[in-house]
């Protein structure tokens, strides 16, 4: 048993890590955060995607012990009270989702792709993506929404710069 | 609302009420979609329980085989193991899924008793403190078996010399005394004789998982007021309230389903797999109870969309009419029935296809093997019977050198023809779908085929 400290949609987050706990357990289980969800337990499909440190991680394959000190972002941290992220409400007018239960690891995967990429090209959102599975909408109306959010955070720097 | 996508209403516009036709063809937004885009959306494993206790399953080595003996003494050893369930636990062991709809026999067990009939049939389920206990245990329940002899195509499982599998004496299901659903219409026979020629093709499909994101599972939560609430990612809560009281030997108001929240079904989530063993776990242990597939239990033993054989022998005239249609169809329930005789009697509805042929014969099967269960998965029956139907149209089309669409529209069902079912078609709107189809895509059709209607009469001769 260690005691994990973490910052969590830029709180601090404490947990006790039992054996074998995984970065999506600890955050599903022990500090409430059901965004991401648990496809698979394997690595294989994406639905357990949160950021660490900034980076797209499978939660799942993520001992716990090992992020105590990092940074962590999930789904629940995007919006701004009512106010949705770019993507989220990208993904919203574009019907990008169906089930939802691929949304939330889809859209922190967007999220990374869009911090470090501000201008992607459709195969980078492709290759973005390529970790996340999705069984019902089929990707099109994603990977158009990925690119959507990504001309709105541009407009949005923009108009920032001209103030 | 403005349409992003204009529909044209001029068809059939006397049939309708002015005013209908004002949502399709405009933007609606889900009601469940900010809740996805959130994260927010409440799955059923998004509940968290202090005492949670984890089902895990004991599942059969072999495609075929009896049972000689079960040793769950090293699984009670396990720490953490609450309970091992075994099919004595099971109040009412048999079931069949459809039996309100007057589907029988019962012919499947919660949990295998002298015999298994696939490989990963259910045998015991370990209840346990954490997952990893419960897998532990299971792993370590130990069971003797005396191999039989498997069949694995449905067509080898009807053959005289099959090993029969099942108890009811026949590797088909029996509808009404008969072998098969099937479906007689004028004289196949005579009608092949009148034709200039014969196409016999075989057609066949795999089996499909619908590999939905979220796996099956469930949560059972005992109430103080001594009922069961069931948390369950279900397509059927009827269905899965309904069968897990039978399977209970409870009242139907002892039982509580919330769904309707599911991560992908296709069909594949109708067969209350789940549910009934973790109330009994529940009840045994008065603990929450989450009983939830792991994604090799959903590839490998969820029911897949079943496996179907289709012979297809059609006689047609040399300008393209066919006057006779004969198909054998074999679904391959896999070794228990769920919703496979339904689908099979789907797929015999189905026939002949949207055509009008004076002379239909047919006989669907629905046959045991031992292979994972089949079941429900989006146009179940119908689905692949269309693959052969269509392609069939094709091949015919090419082998007398015919455009596939005239051959399609020379054989259309039209409003007020007797379909082989003893149905009078209507609504049919078939021509009309393949003219506008065809001048989408700029396929040209000749006056005399653009001329035709759903709601003309075929006349005799037609
Ligand atoms: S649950 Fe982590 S990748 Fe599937
Ligand atoms: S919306 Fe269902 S898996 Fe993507």
């Amino acid at each position: 048993m260690k005691i994990v400290s973490l910052r969590v949609n830029g709180a601090g987050q404490a947990f006790i890590a039992r054996p074998g706990t995984t970065l999506l357990l600890a955050l599903r289980e022990q500090l409430g955060l059901t965004g991401a969800k648990r496809g698979c337990a394997q690595g294989a499909c994406g639905s357990c995607t949160v950021l660490l440190d900034g980076q797209p991680v499978v939660s799942c394959l993520v001992p716990a012990v090992t992020v105590d000190g990092a940074e962590i972002a999930t789904i629940e941290g995007l919006a701004d009270g009512q106010v949705l992220s770019d993507v989220q409400q990208a993904f919203l007018d574009g019907f990008a989702t169906q089930c939802g239960f691929c949304t939330p690891g889809m859209i922190m995967s967007a999220e990374a792709l869009l911090d470090r990429n501000p201008d992607p090209t459709r195969d980078e959102v492709n290759e973005a993506i390529s970790g996340n599975v999705c069984r019902c909408t089929g990707y099109e109306p994603i990977v158009s929404a990925v690119l959507d959010a990504a001309a709105r955070r541009r407009s949005r720097a923009g108009e920032g710069a001209k103030l | 609302m403005p349409r992003v996508n204009p529909i044209d209403t001029e068809y059939f516009k006397d049939e309708r009420k002015a005013g209908d036709f004002t949502v399709i063809g405009t933007t609606v937004q889900r009601s469940d979609a900010l809740g996805h885009v959130t994260g927010r959306t409440e799955f059923f494993e998004d509940r968290t329980f202090p005492d949670l206790a984890h089902v895990k399953i004991h599942r059969s080595a072999h495609h075929h085989a009896r049972i000689d003996s079960v040793d769950c003494s090293e699984a009670l050893k396990v720490p953490g193991v609450l309970r091992v369930i075994t099919h004595r636990d099971v109040p009412s062991n048999w079931y069949v899924v459809l039996r309100l709809i007057g589907i029988e026999p019962n012919d499947e067990p919660v949990l295998a008793e002298d015999r298994v009939l696939y490989k990963g049939e259910p045998i015991v389920a370990v209840v346990a403190d954490s997952e990893a206990a419960a897998i532990e245990g299971a792993a370590r329940v130990r069971v003797g078996y005396t191999e039989l002899p498997a069949v694995f195509d449905v067509e080898e499982a009807l053959a005289p010399d099959a090993p029969v599998i099942k108890q009811a004496g026949t590797n088909y299901f029996v509808y009404e005394g008969h072998h098969a659903r099937r479906l007689r219409f004028g004289d196949v026979e005579r009608g092949f004789a009148q034709s200039d020629r014969i196409f016999e093709w075989r057609y066949s499909s795999a089996p499909i998982e619908h590999a939905p994101t979220e796996t099956t599972g469930c949560i059972v939560v005992p109430q103080s007021s001594g009922r069961l609430l069931i948390h369950s990612n279900t397509q059927a809560a009827f269905f899965t309230l309904d069968n897990t009281a039978l399977i209970l030997d409870r009242p139907f108001t002892d039982l509580q389903v919330k769904g309707g929240t599911v991560g992908g079904g296709f069909g594949g989530k109708v067969d209350v797999m789940v549910e009934p063993l973790a109330c009994i776990a529940a009840t045994l242990t008065n603990r929450p109870v989450k009983f939830v597939y792991t994604r090799e239990e959903e590839m490998q033993v969820s029911s897949p969309r079943a496996a179907e054989r289709i012979y297809i022998k059609d006689g047609v005239t040399n300008d393209g009419r066919i006057l006779a249609r004969k198909v054998m169809l074999y679904v391959d329930a896999g070794a228990y029935s769920r919703h496979s005789p339904y689908g099979t009697t789907k797929a015999c509805a189905h026939l002949p296809g949207p055509y009008t042929i004076p002379n239909v014969y047919a006989d669907c099967h629905c046959v045991y093997t031992n292979r994972t269960p089949s079941s429900a998965m989006r146009g179940f029956g119908v689905t692949i019977a269309d693959f052969a139907l269509e392609s069939q149209m094709d091949r015919i089309a090419r082998a007398l050198d015919l455009d596939p669409l005239q051959f399609r529209l020379r054989n259309a069902y039209r409003d007020g023809d007797l379909k082989a079912h003893r149905k009078v078609a209507e609504g049919t709107a078939l021509i009309e779908v393949i003219q506008r189809a065809a001048a989408l895509v700029g396929h040209e059709l000749p006056d005399e085929y653009l001329a035709l209607t759903s709601t003309t009469p075929r006349g005799e001769k037609a």
